[in-house]
């Protein structure tokens, strides 16, 4: 379990970072918490490691009446710790708090996560609940893709070759909005099972009902407000989204889907 | 956790001894860790070793090529001349005999069995090198499912046997008549998953041939120093004069560590080819796929019962998966020859039948893990016990108090002729019972009935046979069988004792517990003992550490020894004193003789340094002395446990909640309840590991499922609730101070426990589990009534 031989250099800002990724097989790397065992594994093999943890603008956070912007080389721990700002008035922080563990946290990033794109992580499904946008450099400048559209698939992301996720802006919530977030994992640590956001944001006029851990990028529910008003039940909303999966396979999702939904109904302390 | 208030002596008389809860004198180095494990071993000119394994679970290997470039680092089985595979034959009839070569030479019988060693100066260019092996295979059909290994289609994996079983066993014993007069009659099929042991530290050896000397020196992660040696020997072609085998600290065995490994061999016969040191440190990966296998069994198990709830009868088939080969030294066989005897356990019953299969199978060998095959037979009768008394509408309790054996029958042989020491199995239960608090708990458990999330509560009771000897091994047929042990005690000429074991301690304390035995006969403070241990140059031949014997057999050799000596520095301290020799105590580090005193420091000095001073017809053996010890009867201690668990079970989720968790143990005499505290605690957590999260599946081509320890979920701190441990003692008759082997007990309970639990909180759901792991996906399973799948998901 020794990575194949690979060479290593610190990028000095996001243009010679670019260059050296636009080079061949090199890839970027903030926390290794991904990357580092499938190299150790062998099961990536990337000749070049390009180290962006410290480069300014994914380090960076700017806050705007309508927005945080996160740099994508903030830890999970950073949020969890409150080192940043949380726009949700303690979303983030709680989520953060529940990936994985420790010390995967204090060296795991926020862009390391959605970019590696597993189809089981957090922040996917928190970030895509919460309708954040994913703000990319690359040789033509910046771009800006809603998270829904950031992950194409499972471990699929939309960046283009010598692209590089810089940062994530998360949308302050509205006055009165209210959030449910589950997630299901046996044991601490462990990848998630089942997991499910439901904001309800009156204020914005923002519903947004989002499932994790189905082996694909997440899932946004259509019609969230017949959810979220109890209309239409989470059972009927999973077998019309995912037809083609036999029930027994959803038993986990739609109970996480369901306690999103109760969450987000009884929270009493909704964001300011 | 906390201690029960009663029945738990501190010994008033000793804070040193016997009985004290002396803190250990490993702490110091393992927690600030200065510990010297395997991996921490460096020498000049060392290299290091990577194998090429088998991707198939079962292939014929037409060639191995060596690349080009780096081709005389490379070594196959065609350069390992003179060099004999691993042969472990159990002397049980009808064995059949599998011989597991060093590196696979014409057929390869399981994923990750090595082909081909590399070298080079780091563990990372020897994989590289690894990569550019080229092997050649003729994939075969694999034989991943014990359930069908013995199907006339099935292929053999050993092609000169007649069918894919090691040994077939059988006993009968008064069955028929038995079972005629059963009120009901309860059959279950109920398995255990294959398991890996994951100890925090794999193996590793570093080889080192010492040319002058004529010397090979193993440096070996095991725990079992004395049978490496002659293993390896074997192997090797080497007279037992030229092989030394030394285990540095080691980071937990159970088991797994106690094997004579390929790759042990491989590194002895290559450091002796390129008069280099040589090692090779296993990663997670090896453990997890090649290496570290164990617990798959299958039971179909049918008891036969009164309408009181008498346990009449049981009879019982049990399929043991062995693997493709038989490891040195417990054989194949060990597991199902225990399956047969061990399984009636505590409890009465009339009439017995069992038949057992030890199938082969393109899997690594199975291994001995902590429990060895009680926490199977322990999950098959306690599952069975609960779904006779749910038949007959009695309380789980209730129907154990019916069928255990009572004090006043011991000492006791139950019907596989199992001679039970001492102990009180139904004070046990009861104890147990009330700690968990049943019927309040009936109260809640009724309140959730109509909830998403229901409660039970679970009950397991089994004895942990330890220490047991020459008979009972031989009985099993495995190739080593142990008899005795030895120990040395030997003053230094400063007052202090050095104790020599052929035991390996890993976790078990020893270094402690020993020297409180120590202090028991001499006097001298367990500060001032140093244990010599895990080396065969300076030890005493021992099979070692396993089987739970160490308290029992080291440490009966060690009081042996150390009462010799104590009677030496009694007479020279007499002489000193110009007092009677009978007169004279030793304590505290001193001789006393009335109101005479002399140091025992100053007795050592005088013997190594000062003759002068000593009588002429002095004792010419001096202050060291080796002693031997046996048991009075060599049929084991039987410590004892209940376990008893309460759990919340999500019906949503099929997880499962360990709400609060009481074990009673019976140690017998406890030599220090610390350390048997820290031994049913471990133990406990590799148990609910058992039970709810470790398993190592396959696929239909043999593939292991599970290579990394992100697939292979082991418990973590979060997952173990606090544990209360309530301890009896009551003495052993067999052994020096009335100690019990516990090493294993708290792996044997949780899965039945736990088991029973999650039945109890969904029976009036008519939903039961007979399977572990009791994973979200297993329980939502069995809830919702989806028939059995072969593989998790």
């Amino acid at each position: 379990m020794k990575p194949a031989p690979f060479d290593y250099a610190v990028a000095g800002d996001l243009a010679e970072a670019a260059r050296q990724l636009a080079e061949g097989s090199a890839k970027p790397v903030a926390g290794n918490q991904s990357l580092g065992p499938m190299m150790n594994l062998r099961l990536a093999r990337p000749a070049q490691l390009i180290d962006i943890t410290a480069l300014a603008p994914l380090r960076a956070v700017e806050e705007t009446a309508a927005f945080v912007r996160l740099g994508a080389a903030i830890t999970h721990a950073e949020i969890e710790d409150g080192e940043v700002p949380d726009p949700t008035g303690g979303w983030l922080r709680s989520a953060a708090a529940n990936i994985a563990y420790r010390a995967v946290r204090n060296r795991g990033t926020l862009g390391g996560s959605l970019c590696h794109a597993d189809p089981a992580a957090d922040w996917a499904f928190v970030m895509t609940g919460l309708g954040a946008t994913a703000v990319i450099a690359g040789p033509e400048g910046e771009r800006r893709l809603p998270l829904e559209d950031f992950i194409t698939g499972p471990f699929k992301t939309a960046l283009h070759d010598g692209e590089i996720l810089i940062a994530v802006e998360v949308p302050r919530p509205g006055t009165g909005a209210r959030w449910g977030y589950w997630k299901f994992a046996p044991q601490v640590g462990e990848f998630a099972k089942a997991s499910a956001t439901v904001l309800n944001d009156a204020t914005r006029g923002i519903q947004r009902c989002a499932i994790g851990a189905l082996g694909r990028r997440p899932l946004i529910l259509d019609a969230p407000g017949s959810l979220i008003d109890g209309s239409r039940t989470p059972a009927e909303a999973l077998r019309s989204a995912l037809p083609d999966r036999p029930a027994e396979t959803l038993a986990l999702h739609l109970a996480a889907l369901t306690r999103a939904l109760e969450t987000a109904r009884a929270e009493e302390s909704p964001s300011a | 956790m906390t201690r029960a208030p009663a029945d738990s002596p501190e010994k008033a008389t000793s804070t040193k001894g016997v009985g004290a809860r002396l803190a250990r004198r490993e702490d110091d180095r393992y927690l600030r860790g200065r510990g010297r494990f395997i991996a921490d071993i460096r020498l000049p000119g060392m290299l290091d070793m990577a194998f090429v394994r088998s991707p198939y679970a079962h292939a014929r290997l037409r060639s191995v090529t060596k690349p080009p470039s780096g081709g005389e680092w490379v070594f196959t089985a065609a350069d390992l001349e003179d060099v004999s595979g691993i042969r472990a034959d159990s002397g049980l009839p009808g064995f059949r005999s599998s011989l597991q070569p060093i590196l696979a030479t014409d057929k390869v019988r399981h994923v990750g069995e090595p082909l081909a060693v590399c070298l080079a100066e780091t563990r990372a260019a020897a994989e590289d090198l690894a990569e550019l092996v080229d092997a050649d295979f003729e994939e075969l059909p694999a034989v991943h499912d014990m359930m069908r290994a013995r199907d006339a289609e099935t292929p053999l994996l050993h092609e000169h046997w007649d069918e894919n079983v090691f040994l077939e066993t059988a006993v009968d014993i008064g069955f028929e008549d038995a079972a005629a007069g059963a009120a009901v009659v309860v059959k279950r099929e109920l398995r255990t998953a294959r398991q890996c042991m994951a100890p925090i530290e794999g193996r590793g050896v570093v080889a080192v041939w010492d040319r002058s000397l004529e010397l090979l020196t193993i440096h070996s992660a095991t725990q079992m120093p004395h049978i490496v040696r002659t293993g390896l020997a074997g192997c090797l072609g080497l007279d037992h004069g030229q092989v030394r085998v030394v285990a540095p600290d080691v980071g937990g065995g159970f088991g797994y560590k106690g094997i004579l490994l390929a790759e042990e061999v491989c590194a002895g016969w290559l450091a002796m080819k390129l008069d280099r040191p040589v090692r090779w440190i296993e990663d997670r990966r090896e453990h997890l796929t090649g290496g570290a296998n164990c617990r798959e069994h299958a039971y179909t198990i049918t008891a036969y019962a009164a309408a009181d709830g008498e346990l009449l009868a049981v009879d019982c088939e049990a399929i043991v998966d062995s693997g493709a080969y038989s490891s040195y030294p417990f054989s194949a066989c060990l597991e199902s020859a225990q399956v047969a005897s061990i399984l009636p356990g505590p409890y009465r019953m009339k009439g017995y039948r069992c038949r057992t299969w030890s199938v082969a199978t393109n899997k690594p060998p199975i291994l001995p893990f902590r429990g060895v095959a009680r926490t199977g037979v322990c999950f098959a009768i306690e599952l069975i016990i609960d779904a006779v008394a749910r038949d007959l509408k009695m309380a789980p309790e209730a129907i154990r108090q019916r069928n255990l054996v009572t004090p006043e029958e011991m000492p006791f042989s139950n019907i596989t002729k199992k001679d039970f020491d001492s102990g009180d199995y139904p004070e046990a239960l009861r104890r147990a019972v009330e700690a968990i608090d049943v019927p309040g708990f009936r109260e809640r458990q009724q309140r959730a009935q109509t909830g998403r999330k229901r409660l039970g509560v679970g009950l397991s009771i089994f004895c942990e046979q330890g220490a047991h000897g020459t008979s009972v091994y031989h009985g099993w047929g495995i190739p080593m069988v142990p008899g005795f042990e030895q120990a040395t005690a030997r003053l230094t000429p400063d007052g202090g004792l050095e104790l020599r074991v052929g035991v390996q301690s890993h976790g078990q304390s020893l270094e402690t517990t020993l020297a409180q035995i120590a202090y028991e006969e001499t006097g001298i403070d367990p500060a001032k003992v140093k244990l010599v241990h895990g080396d065969t140059a300076y030890t005493p031949y021992s099979t070692g550490t396993w089987g739970s014997r160490c308290i029992v057999m080291a440490g009966g050799a060690v009081a042996a020894a150390s009462a010799v000596l104590a009677q030496r520095i009694r007479n020279i301290a007499a002489h000193l004193m110009q007092a009677a020799p009978d007169s004279v105590v030793l304590s505290d580090g001193m001789a006393r003789a009335g109101t005479s005193a002399v140091s025992i420091e100053e007795v050592a000095r005088t013997w190594y340094l000062k003759p002068q001073l000593l009588p002429d017809d002095v004792d010419p053996r001096g202050l060291e002395a080796t002693e031997g010890y046996k048991t009075v009867k060599d049929t084991g201690t039987f410590s004892y446990a209940c376990h008893a668990v309460t759990v919340s079970v999500d019906l949503d989720l099929g997880h499962i909640e360990l709400l609060d968790y009481v074990i009673v143990e019976d140690a017998g005499t406890m030599i220090n309840p610390m350390v048997v505290d820290g031994q049913v605690l471990g133990g406990a957590a590799q148990g609910i590991g058992t039970a709810l999260y470790e398993e190592m599946p396959f696929d239909s081509a043999g593939q292991p499922l599970a290579s990394t320890l992100a697939d292979y979920h082991l418990p973590v701190a979060a997952d173990i609730p606090p544990i209360r441990i309530l301890h009896m003692e009551t003495p052993s008759p067999l052994s020096r101070f009335g100690q019990k082997g516990i090493g294993e007990s708290g792996a044997i309970g949780p899965p039945a426990a736990i088991a029973n639990a999650v039945n109890d909180a969904l029976a009036a759901l008519g939903v039961e589990v007979t399977e572990v792991p009791l994973t979200p996906e297993r329980v939502l399973r069995a809830i919702h009534g989806a028939g059995m799948r072969e593989t998790q998901p």
